[in-house]
């Protein structure tokens, strides 16, 4: 199988040097590549075409960018676009001025409406409406008792006078549901049809029929994430035939790259509201377009953790710290100094899940305690800024009476002080011989660029493409934790592993 | 296109031989005779194996099946039907194919292989072009193993039904099992989906409607290994010649799910051997549905394909690519709702129904 759309860019980008300027050749490169990737997503061939065309006017007419090289350029307008489109209508469910609101689900044969039904009722209901669900699928066997049974699970009514399997009129059920919600007080009303096809003229007049006959504040399209490029076909018969005023995508829990919200989104022009990713009934949640972007391109969230880092690591400091490590200068105080500049990135814990490839320690990522951060913390303000410096003046008298300050034991202290002294001996090895490469990102101009280039680090060869290089030392402080994370989980207690004290 | 199937002989209840085929075409044989049969009915690539020839005495107790006829002609729709044709311009013919789900890679190959034809014959016309185009279509999509592995007399024959969610595997074993018993199997189905609601209720109207019978659980949310299990031994006791077993729909980047698969098929092969692992896959699928072959291939040994709701817009490509490269035959299809929408893959069909 072919590599992500990352590992193909760095492949389209090893010959050219990285330039300050876009050249069209460059642009139609990058392009190539993305198209690529769009398809591979599944996003339809004729949105592709208007989409890269779009990012080709744009990126000719861009200014160029000083911190990013000319592939990450395009990358980032091409995320950037994605995001509009994807989220270019962004609203939330319309709810009626006078109760009860009414949501219709329409979609094909298995594209998850019932379940949806059943989640979309749970979170209503968690939010104080009172929902009851309709049960107008009288065509597939059992749709009916499906319902009834998701209804049970959730704690909501369900409105079934058909027995369904073919059995009842579903324009009727729908509309006796409307008066049956006013008489009970009803605040929500979700009406599950039959699957249909969008080819299947009786079935979409019917669609039609129960949309008039119910006069829906919303009618949801619901789309499996997992369709190809029929999706545009289906949306537009959806789209006319029916009238939909929002989408819902789901099955996201899968590894369908979901090329179709895009293709949908742009079609239609209508607001994709929901994404739906597990078979338990709150796996539900509001759609995030940066997010979608970020996995239709297949780039993970690198895009995200490039621009929180870019915002918030000042560039001074970080090539003031390389020259310290280089000089074999790094004290406890800036060991200190990096912390916070990773907390002020915001969860440790996110920022690794958001690399490429983290997924693999997912689990020494869950295990991963980030309270260390401020016990650590506060073990090193309890030392007095001499200390810091010279951690080699602490003798048992200092570590006891910082292990007070700090609240903590004096083999805590000592366990600190142990790792600093490895983390700082690896950053001096890895301050000499360069680091591991970032998957996708071809060095990052204008940051910490002492450290660019060199020969792999010593972790390179196990994980060569997911390895890591960043002049930025947060950043790939951030990634050597990881790495020790991952590789040793049981050893993180004794301290060994870990450059960054974050183990224990 | 029709395949001949051996299943047990039962005497009395044999009779359903008769109401097997249309066209009266099926016979009990004995174990010196050959396949007694009007050859039209037949053909040739899929002409079953005498099975077990080690062992006379079981081969007596066989008896022929021939499935009713049945088309998947009338949902394969032209690829040409939007954007038509041009015998000038084939590099057009990629983006058809993209947007037929064939993927970037298939599509070009197939238009080079189109194009290298098409030189060596001369062909410049539309219609030599189409039929240049069907004929590599065809051509990769033929596989020895298309038919349904119901002919070496290891009764009961096991088929195991699997997919993602959604993808219509209740539906297809109502069908499959409908095409069975009016073949005169004798089908038993497990209701091993005790996850989703209320899926032992739709398997249930199906296995009714069809005149199978069905192993429920015996409690909700029983492991479906067990319910397998138990269908197996049930099946056996009352000398079925077909099994069924339904499974929840699961994505297959899901692990746990994964491995409960896994586990459902090594409980069957405790009691039988399992004779076709069917991926159900929705004709609307992108390019994930090879990550989905891949996957279930892997963990349940997928032996074959099923096509469903190919009755819509989508082209259902993806099969080109999972034949190409997993090796995994398409084996039937699905049109439409009826009971009787269902068929065998045809290539032949298939390829000219997508060209013409």
């Amino acid at each position: 199988m072919f590599g992500n759309l990352s590992d193909r860019l760095i492949e389209t980008f090893k010959n050219l040097r990285s330039k300050g300027k876009l050249s069209p050749a460059d642009i139609d490169a990058t392009l190539r590549e993305i198209r690529r990737a769009l398809l591979d997503a599944d996003v339809s061939l004729d949105v592709v075409k208007n989409f890269t065309t779009a990012v080709r006017d744009r990126a000719l007419g861009d200014e160029v960018s000083k911190a990013l090289n000319p592939a990450q350029q395009v990358v980032q307008i091409v995320n950037e676009e994605l995001v509009k489109i994807l989220g270019g209508e962004q609203r939330k469910l319309t709810f009626a001025k006078t109760a009860p609101t009414v949501i219709m689900l329409a979609g094909l044969q298995g594209s998850g409406k019932t379940t949806l039904a059943g989640k979309l009722a749970k979170w209503l209901k968690d939010q104080g409406q009172t929902p009851i669900l309709v049960a107008a699928d009288l065509q597939r066997p059992n749709a009916v008792n499906q319902l009834q049974v998701v209804g049970e699970r959730i704690d909501v009514p369900v409105f079934a006078p058909e027995p369904g399997n073919g059995v009842g009129n579903p324009v009727s059920v729908a509309k006796d549901s409307i008066k049956h919600a006013k008489q009970k007080m009803f605040s929500v009303v979700i009406v599950d049809t039959a699957g249909r096809l969008g080819i299947d003229e009786e079935l979409m007049n019917q669609a039609k029929d129960i949309r008039k006959a119910i006069d829906p504040d919303e009618v949801l399209f619901v789309i499996d994430s997992m369709i190809g490029q029929d999706a545009v076909n289906v949306a537009k018969a959806f789209d006319e035939g029916v009238g939909i005023t929002g989408v819902v995508l789901t099955k996201l829990d899968g590894d369908a790259r979901g090329g179709a919200a895009l293709s949908v989104a742009s079609v239609t022009g209508k607001p994709i509201l929901f994404a739906s990713n597990g078979e338990a009934m709150d796996a539900f949640e509001l759609f995030y377009p940066d997010r979608m972007a970020s996995r239709i391109l297949d780039m993970g969230d690198v895009l995200t953790l490039i621009e929180q880092t870019q915002k918030n690591f000042d560039e001074t400091e970080a090539r003031a710290l390389a020259d310290k490590m280089a000089k074999d200068a790094f004290t406890l105080e800036d060991f200190l100094d990096q912390m916070q500049q990773l907390k002020k990135m915001g969860s440790l814990k996110s920022m690794l899940a958001m690399m490429p490839g983290a997924g693999q320690m997912r689990q020494q990522l869950e295990n991963f305690d980030e309270k260390e951060i401020d016990r650590t913390e506060a073990i090193i303000r309890s030392m007095t800024p001499a200390e810091r410096r010279q951690p080699k003046i602490l003798n048992g008298s200092r570590r006891s009476r910082i292990a007070k300050g700090a609240g903590m034991t004096v083999t805590d202290v000592n366990s600190l002080v142990n790792r600093f002294e490895q983390a700082a001996k690896m950053m001096k090895t890895v301050a000499k011989g360069g680091v591991p490469q970032m998957p996708g990102m071809p060095g990052m101009p204008g940051m910490g660029g002492g450290f660019g280039g060199g020969r792999p680090g010593k972790s390179g060869k196990a994980k060569d493409k997911k390895g890591s290089k960043s002049g930025n030392p947060a950043k790939r402080a951030a990634e050597e934790a990881a790495r020790a994370l991952g590789q040793n989980p049981s050893e993180g207690s004794s301290g060994s592993g870990s450059a960054f004290g974050l183990g224990g | 296109m029709a395949f001949l199937f051996w299943k047990k002989k039962r005497g009395a209840e044999g009779e359903s031989v008769e109401q097997s085929a249309q066209n009266n075409s099926s016979v009990a044989i004995d174990a010196t005779s050959e396949i007694i049969s009007e050859p039209e009915t037949l053909t040739a690539p899929a002409k079953p194996e005498k099975p077990a020839a080690s062992n006379v005495e079981k081969q007596a107790q066989l008896e022929a099946v021939v499935l009713p006829k049945r088309s998947a002609k009338k949902g394969i729709r032209s690829l040409f039907s939007r954007i038509k044709f041009d015998p000038e311009n084939l590099d057009e013919l990629e983006d058809t194919l993209i947007q037929a789900d064939f993927g970037v890679d298939a599509a070009a190959a197939i238009v080079d292989e189109v194009k290298s034809r098409a030189k060596k014959s001369g062909a410049k016309s539309d219609k030599e072009l189409k039929e240049i185009l069907a004929g590599v279509i065809e051509q990769n999509l033929e596989h020895d193993a298309k038919a349904l592995n119901l002919s070496d007399g290891h009764t009961p024959y096991v088929v195991l039904v699997v997919g993602v969610n959604g993808v219509g595997k209740t539906t297809t074993i109502g069908k499959l099992s409908n095409w069975l018993v009016q073949g005169g199997f004798k089908v038993f189905i497990g209701a091993a989906d005790t996850f989703r609601a209320a899926a032992v209720d739709q398997v249930a109207t199906w296995a009714e409607r069809s005149g199978a019978t069905l192993v429920k659980p015996k409690q909700e949310g029983q492991d479906p290994a067990s319910v397998a299990f138990e269908t197996v031994d049930e099946a056996i006791k009352h000398d079925a010649d077909i099994v069924i077993i339904d499974t929840a729909g699961r994505l297959q980047n899901k692990a746990d799910l994964m491995n409960e698969l896994d586990k459902i098929r090594r409980v069957i092969e405790k009691q039988a051997q399992i004779s076709e692992v069917l991926l159900v896959l929705d004709a609307t699928t992108g390019q994930n549905g090879l990550a989905q072959a891949k996957a279930f291939a892997e963990v349940a040994k997928v032996t074959g394909v099923v096509l469903t709701k190919l009755d819509g817009t989508a082209k259902g490509g993806i099969v080109y690519s999972i034949q190409r490269q997993l090796g995994i035959p398409v084996k039937l299809v699905g049109v439409g709702e009826g009971i009787e929408d269902f068929a065998f893959f045809d290539a032949n069909e298939f390829a000219n129904g997508l060209v013409n």
